[in-house]
């Protein structure tokens, strides 16, 4: 096990991902992906659901842990750190979940404190000032005591942002952020994301299917399919790339490599017009 | 083929059975990671008292409510047999020993099994589902530390005094049926029952029955709401199975309590 | 940490609880009236002790005075060995007699002691010198058959003269 006491080794890549394969039992979930992710670029993640993002996304972050392969964060191999090393890795990462995932016992204000509290000896008066800085930085200063049942998913979303960045991480990684939004709130979280990342000076993965809210904010692409990487580039080379899978995900395409329809039997068959008789 | 459809029954049962296994497997660690995980409990124990509120003090209505019904019908039920054979006044023992043993700690559990325990699996179930545990492990605080074992204790405390307080209120609804309505005499009451609950072998007996009961009623509670699948479907079908469980492992250890702690009389 | 109201009512709920232990253990229970610290022990040698608990009590006088503490048989004698602690307020003379009684109907057993006339009285480790079984239901009813038999062959016998 390596512990935390080594130091960063500085990277150009932040995160290396190096044959990755990871299986539930005899579902294999991962075969074998490679992917790097350079440090204060904004990378996306894209595939149909179940492909096999959301599990990269867990590998990084250390809660689950390689079949085979390995994944690499800041020079450190996450699946052989001890507790110590991943509890201080992951004071450095901040993740936005799917929807959120907000304490809902908890006001605003002390979600996005939560982590400060926990993790840091920082006075009140500090907590407190560093937490309404972060929630201005979204736009939702004003909104520090409610509940977040009394948030819209937009709101919920930036609040959890916030959330996310509130130790100023190194890594964040976004879990399908645009997810359900309107589309105001789409370009707020894309806005919001490419210049948090840049202000922070951070490295941020975003898993999504929205085409058009990554493409626009994001330097690099990975397409994954059925647990592989299927293509990369940067957003135009992905935008004008040929392959069917890409091209049928960039532009909406009805069929394609992704068929329509679910694996059938005949037409006539499933009618009986064979046997003859009258429809 | 009626003799393949039986093999399929056998594997079914066979499949259930090591799921069952390998699930209470799963539930021995928690509960052993629940009991490492203590400490946060006791250090910040505003966590803790937080919860107590949640369990106990939100399951006093019922817990009085119901012992205070529970000792009318014993008194009821008690004096009707008693005056048969001319011993009405052994009323008091009958109330009074019947709780303190047996109903107190029992019904007390099973009660809170119901309000509290189910409340704490659908509460658990849904931050698993909507991925809030799983945020909390990647801000590296460990969730069971700081949402489990905080409940675990909770439990545990809240349910000896819900129980004395089953007892206690009992006694008192057995006291007013039965001397206040009916008319025995308050003295052979209270007297009687003195003489017959000993400190020691009744009272205490029912403390540590529901110390234990809280123990199994809490973990349980804890435990389905940990493992559910998380769906809607999943945490309700988990609530339901946390009152069932409790219910039989309720019943299950005080046939084993009971039968350590009062062979001898 | 500020105390809120949450802690209010938690402290309310655990001292109702407290309370509620309490009367349990002193109004419901003995704890009160439970002496531990000042007692002897006695014992006696009975035939048959009947349904004679440990823990039952012993009374004289209907007031109780002490608690049977032990039951063991006695093999080379073959009798039942009872072992009372009384309570040390209480003394009683040498040639005091232990009966074994049941109080009302539904019969719970104890032992009743009926103090003599001895000077002397009782110190821990001595033994009780009279001794009065338990009755046993049914050798008072083969008693009862065989007295009116034995009545019966009287009377026929009287008649046959």
């Amino acid at each position: 096990m390596t512990s935390w006491k080594q130091p960063d080794v500085p990277t150009e890549n932040l995160v290396e991902i190096n044959n990755l394969t990871f299986a539930y039992g005899k579902r294999a979930i991962l075969k074998g992906i490679n992917m790097v992710m350079p440090r204060g670029k904004v990378v996306a993640v894209m595939g149909l659901s179940g492909c096999g993002k959301t599990t990269t996304l867990r590998l990084i972050g250390g809660s689950l842990k390689p079949t085979a392969g390995s994944v690499k964060v800041a020079g450190h191999e996450v699946a052989e750190l001890d507790r110590e090393g991943l509890y201080r890795l992951r004071r450095k990462m901040g993740m936005l979940f799917q929807f959120g995932a907000l304490f809902t016992d908890l006001s605003v204000f002390e979600n996005v404190a939560f982590q400060m509290r926990e993790q840091t000896d920082l006075p009140e008066s500090v907590v407190r000032d560093l937490v309404l800085m972060k929630l201005d930085a979204v736009g939702l200063r004003g909104a520090h005591s409610l509940m977040p049942s009394e948030l819209s998913g937009g709101m919920a979303r930036r609040v959890a942002l916030a959330r996310a960045v509130a130790l100023d991480p190194m890594l964040i990684m976004y879990d399908e952020p645009f997810a359900g939004l309107d589309p105001i709130s789409l370009s707020v979280i894309g806005n919001l994301i490419r210049r948090l990342n840049d202000a922070l000076g951070a490295t941020s993965i975003v898993v999504t299917h929205d085409i058009q809210e990554s493409l626009k904010i994001v330097d690099y692409v990975y397409f994954m399919s059925d647990g592989v990487v299927v293509a990369e580039g940067t957003a135009e080379e992905i935008k004008a790339s040929t392959l069917p899978y890409v091209h049928q995900f960039v532009w909406g395409e009805i069929d394609g490599p992704v068929s329509f329809h679910y694996p059938r039997a005949p037409y006539s068959q499933d009618l009986r017009l064979e046997a003859g008789h009258a429809a | 083929m009626p003799h393949r459809k039986v093999g399929v029954g056998f594997s079914n049962v066979g499949r259930a059975v090591v799921d069952g296994v390998w699930r209470m497997g799963f539930a021995t660690r928690f509960f052993v990671m629940t009991l490492l995980g203590s400490g946060d409990s006791f250090r910040r124990f505003g966590l803790t008292i937080r919860e107590i509120y949640f369990s106990g003090v939100l399951s006093l209505i019922i817990i009085l409510v119901s012992g205070l019904f529970v000792g009318m019908v014993l008194g009821l039920q008690g004096y009707e047999t008693l005056q048969k054979y001319g011993s009405e006044s052994a009323l008091g023992t009958l109330v009074a020993l019947s709780l303190v043993r047996e109903l107190g700690p029992v019904l007390a559990a099973l009660l809170f099994a119901s309000r509290a325990g189910s409340a704490i699996t659908a509460e658990i179930g849904l931050m698993k589902a909507t991925e809030q545990l799983a945020a909390m492990e990647m801000m590296a605080v460990d969730p069971i530390s700081r949402v489990v074992a905080p409940r675990f204790w909770a439990g545990v405390i809240s349910m000896p005094l819900l129980a004395a307080m089953f007892s206690a209120v009992g006694v008192f609804g057995g006291y007013l049926v039965g001397v206040v309505f009916i008319g025995v005499d308050a003295g052979s009451f209270w007297s009687q029952m003195q003489a017959a609950v000993d400190f020691r072998q009744d009272i205490v007996s029912g403390v540590i029955k529901s110390v234990v009961f809280g123990i199994a009623v809490t973990a349980i509670a804890l435990f389905e709401g940990y493992d559910a699948p998380p769906t809607a479907e999943g945490v309700s079908h988990a609530t339901t199975r946390t009152v069932v469980t409790s219910a039989l492992a309720v019943l299950g250890l005080d046939f084993i309590l009971t039968a350590f702690m009062f062979r001898g009389i | 940490m500020e105390r809120t109201t949450l802690d209010l009512w938690v402290g309310v709920f655990v001292v109702m609880g407290l309370v509620a232990l309490a009367v349990l253990g002193f109004k419901v229970g003995n704890l009160g009236t439970y002496d531990s610290s000042n007692t002897y022990t006695l014992y006696g040698e009975f035939d048959n002790i009947g349904g004679l608990k440990i823990k039952a009590p012993v009374k004289s006088s209907g007031v109780v005075v002490g608690r049977v503490s032990e039951i063991n048989f006695d093999s080379k004698k073959f009798v039942a060995h009872v072992e009372v602690r009384l309570d040390g307020r209480y003394q009683f003379p040498k040639d005091t007699s232990a009966a074994i009684l049941t109080s009302g109907l539904l019969g719970e057993q104890y032992i009743g002691l009926e103090a003599g006339g001895d000077p002397v009285n009782l110190k821990g480790g001595d033994k009780f010198k009279l001794t009065q079984s338990a009755v046993v239901l049914e050798n008072l009813i083969g008693q009862m058959i065989y007295g009116k038999a034995a009545e019966g062959e009287d009377k026929a016998a009287k008649q046959t003269k």
